[in-house]
């Protein structure tokens, strides 16, 4: 044996094992320290921008993101639950499609037109119907908006195998421009639109983000129940592990893709509803503000699982508000914020590594000496 | 007529530098959707670059070389880009990270660092206007050829143009050639067919996969560095380069995965995305639904190329799978 190790000098020093024995609370552990790693990165790499001390800078992302709490302020905490709400609100709309190996990089502009659908509903309708009616209206007409600019790829891709990462990707840009172009109609030579005051959604107390952040707490249990209990759900997963296993077990495929983008369309359709018509009353070309692309690393992130995706969502706003806070503070570029979100992102993607394989150390040199 | 095909392909540069970069990474099958945050580091780092050596000049035209003036920014450029495909390929390749993600979060993270290093010069040239002007630089990147003038539309049409359009032109016909006729592109390409069978066969599949996505990113990198210093006269200003890195990728689809193809579309998506000027007449409004043209464009040959199914149309069968060598 050491005869042969002796010839082979290039043996590589170690090799990988795919592991399978890894327990969910060890993989989670693995995924925690990733976080805390990169958070501390984070925080390294802003002492080095600011010359501020370490715990300055942690306390400068919390005072950023939740204000002055102690004081019963809670301004600067619904504007976080907000914004969680809405990346959290995304990512479970491309969940169904991604279990399903459908990358649906199209929620940005599903959102969009869903917004736009309801800015054209408020504008439009908002003198001629009812305030119950009008609202119905301005749901349907985003939630259908939504669903329709998810399934044209899907049916493409049921039909044809179109590669539907472009096609969305594409499909976001076409969204766009047909906001700036009604916002050319709508807005005349100021290119903007003024808050509307009809066809908003009904605020709890005076506060209009609540009403958001309780739809997508429902939508989150909801889409749980639906990717885990449901029969959509497990057609989902099986097309998600093989298409020739649905096949052969009787899914029509086609259905179940062009199904499930019309549900995460119209989930899409509808958090750009709650964007145009819940907070803003007005659209603009980044109402959604690159969300959409985000929502695709946070479902991921958080491994299709809801709950989990709640706490990702939150961690990545978390990350963006405080880290644009601190680069505030600091005369920095707001742009840091999404060098810390990139960073947190690559490290918590690259510790599945270490999850999903272990490294075998060789030691053949100390044998091949003796 | 003229002015507005040279406008053309101007415009189409970036995306074919991005293209052809694209396509040598998808090749060796691996998605890399971190392009666009790529390419403004490329720009960024060219701009850093020539930024660093038109101060250490004094600004004083007198005092820059003009080799040096372009060999800095071209190399900064290049290195900060090969870096971030370094970054993707050691997550996709070594720790198999999934592409998308870690293209997408490279896209974030990479206009974040273009940006944030932008606005860090802009404060410190302290001018009025948002940006950085680096127009000497970007006049030694724009030498024309002494006689080109002279030869009417000719001269403007084929020699009027920075080095850089030229350079993106034999980079993409350079690279159509080994692609297909050379020893190195067959393995590349057996690496991203079936990366199984090329291990086989003796390939270094990962040395191909690292290489292949780092080279591609140096050359995607030099699409940023066109724009800043011939397009857009040497100015840097945040978030200009705007969504021209997903144009490159789409531009790979449109092209069926040939450089050489990508020459072509380039300067069309150019025309396309020019073409609102076209339509002058028709109104502000009109020109933004003509601003749609190059994503209805790629759309429809994305469909068309599916529904034909020919072989040597398809992306290579292994795009966007990491390769494990012990799974069976």
């Amino acid at each position: 044996m050491s005869k042969t190790k002796t010839v082979h000098k290039r043996e590589p020093l170690f090799h990988l094992v795919k592991r399978d024995d890894m327990k969910w609370w060890q993989a989670w552990l693995v995924r925690i320290a990733a976080i805390v790693v990169a958070l501390l990165l984070v925080g390294f790499i802003s002492m080095l921008l600011t010359k501020e001390s370490f715990f300055t800078i942690y306390e400068t992302m919390y005072r950023g993101v939740f204000g002055k709490l102690e004081t019963g302020s809670t301004v600067m905490l619904w504007k976080y639950l907000q914004k969680t709400a809405i990346l959290l609100g995304l990512s479970l709309a491309v969940t169904p499609a991604f279990k399903m190996k459908f990358w649906n990089c199209g929620a940005e502009g599903q959102a969009l037109v869903g917004g736009l659908a309801s800015m054209i509903c408020m504008i439009e309708l908002g003198d001629v119907l009812p305030y119950p009616a009008l609202i119905l209206v301005i749901l349907l007409s985003s939630v259908v908006a939504g669903a329709i600019w998810g399934v044209i790829p899907a049916i493409f891709k049921a039909q044809y195998n179109t590669n539907e990462t472009l096609f969305t990707l594409m499909m976001n840009y076409v969204a766009t421009q047909i906001v700036k172009y009604y916002l050319y109609i709508e807005g005349g030579g100021s290119n903007k639109i003024n808050p509307v005051a009809e066809g908003n959604l009904p605020m709890i107390g005076d506060n209009k983000y609540a009403l958001n952040v309780i739809i997508i707490l429902v939508i989150t249990i909801l889409m749980y129940i639906y990717l885990n209990y449901s029969k959509h759900g497990y057609e989902i997963t099986v097309v998600g592990e093989s298409q020739n296993t649905a096949r052969y077990v009787g899914i029509n495929v086609k259905k179940v893709i062009i199904r499930t983008m019309i549900v995460s369309g119209a989930l899409c359709g509808l958090v750009g509803m709650l964007l145009v018509a819940g907070t803003d009353h007005s659209i603009d070309t980044n109402t959604v503000g690159g969300q959409g692309f985000t929502a695709i690393m946070v479902s991921w992130l958080g491994q299709f699982n809801p709950f989990i995706m709640v706490l990702m969502s939150a961690l990545v706003i978390f990350l963006n508000l405080g880290s644009a806070k601190v680069a505030d503070n600091c005369g920095l570029n707001s742009s840091f914020a999404d060098i810390a979100v990139g960073i947190v992102i690559l490290f918590v993607v690259g510790c599945e590594f270490f999850i999903r394989y272990s490294i075998k150390f060789h030691h053949t040199k100390k044998e091949a000496r003796v | 007529m003229i002015s507005y095909i040279c406008r053309a392909i101007l415009i189409g540069v970036p995306m074919l530098y991005g293209a052809t970069g694209e396509i040598i990474t998808e090749k060796s099958g691996h998605l890399n959707l971190g392009i666009p945050g790529i390419m403004y580091v490329g720009a960024i780092s060219g701009v850093t670059g020539a930024f660093l050596y038109e101060n250490a000049c004094g600004n004083v035209l007198e005092n820059m070389n003009p080799f040096l003036s372009v060999l800095i920014p071209f190399l900064c450029s290049v290195i900060g880009s090969a870096l971030m495909g370094l970054i993707y390929s050691f997550f996709t390749v070594t720790l198999r990270a999934n592409q998308n993600v870690t293209g997408l979060a490279l896209t974030t993270f990479g206009i974040g660092l273009g940006n944030f290093f932008g606005a860090s010069l802009i404060k410190l040239v302290d001018s009025d206007l948002p940006s950085v002007a680096l127009t000497k630089t970007s006049n030694f990147f724009c030498t024309k050829l002494p006689f080109a003038d002279d030869l009417g539309w000719f001269g403007e049409l084929f020699l009027s143009f920075d080095f850089l359009t030229y350079l993106s032109i034999i980079i993409a016909i350079i690279a159509s050639v080994i692609l297909s006729k050379t020893r190195v592109g067959l393995n590349l390409r057996a690496v991203g067919e079936n990366p199984a069978t090329a291990d086989a066969a003796g390939i270094n599949v990962t040395k191909y996969k690292y290489l292949a996505t780092c080279i591609g990113s140096a050359i995607a990198g030099l699409g940023g560095l066109q724009y800043v210093m011939a397009y857009a006269n040497g100015s840097w200003s945040n978030d200009a380069f705007g969504d021209r890195g997903w144009m490159a990728i789409a531009l790979v689809i449109f092209a069926l995965w040939k450089p050489h193809m990508a020459i072509l579309g380039a300067f069309l998506f150019g025309a396309l995305c020019n073409a609102n000027v076209y339509a002058q007449g028709l109104g502000v409004e009109t020109q933004e639904l003509f601003k749609m043209l190059p994503y209805v464009v790629t759309i429809i040959v994305l469909v068309f190329t599916s529904m034909r199914k020919k072989r040597e149309h398809q992306p290579p069968a292994h795009l966007g799978l990491s390769y494990f060598r012990e799974e069976r």
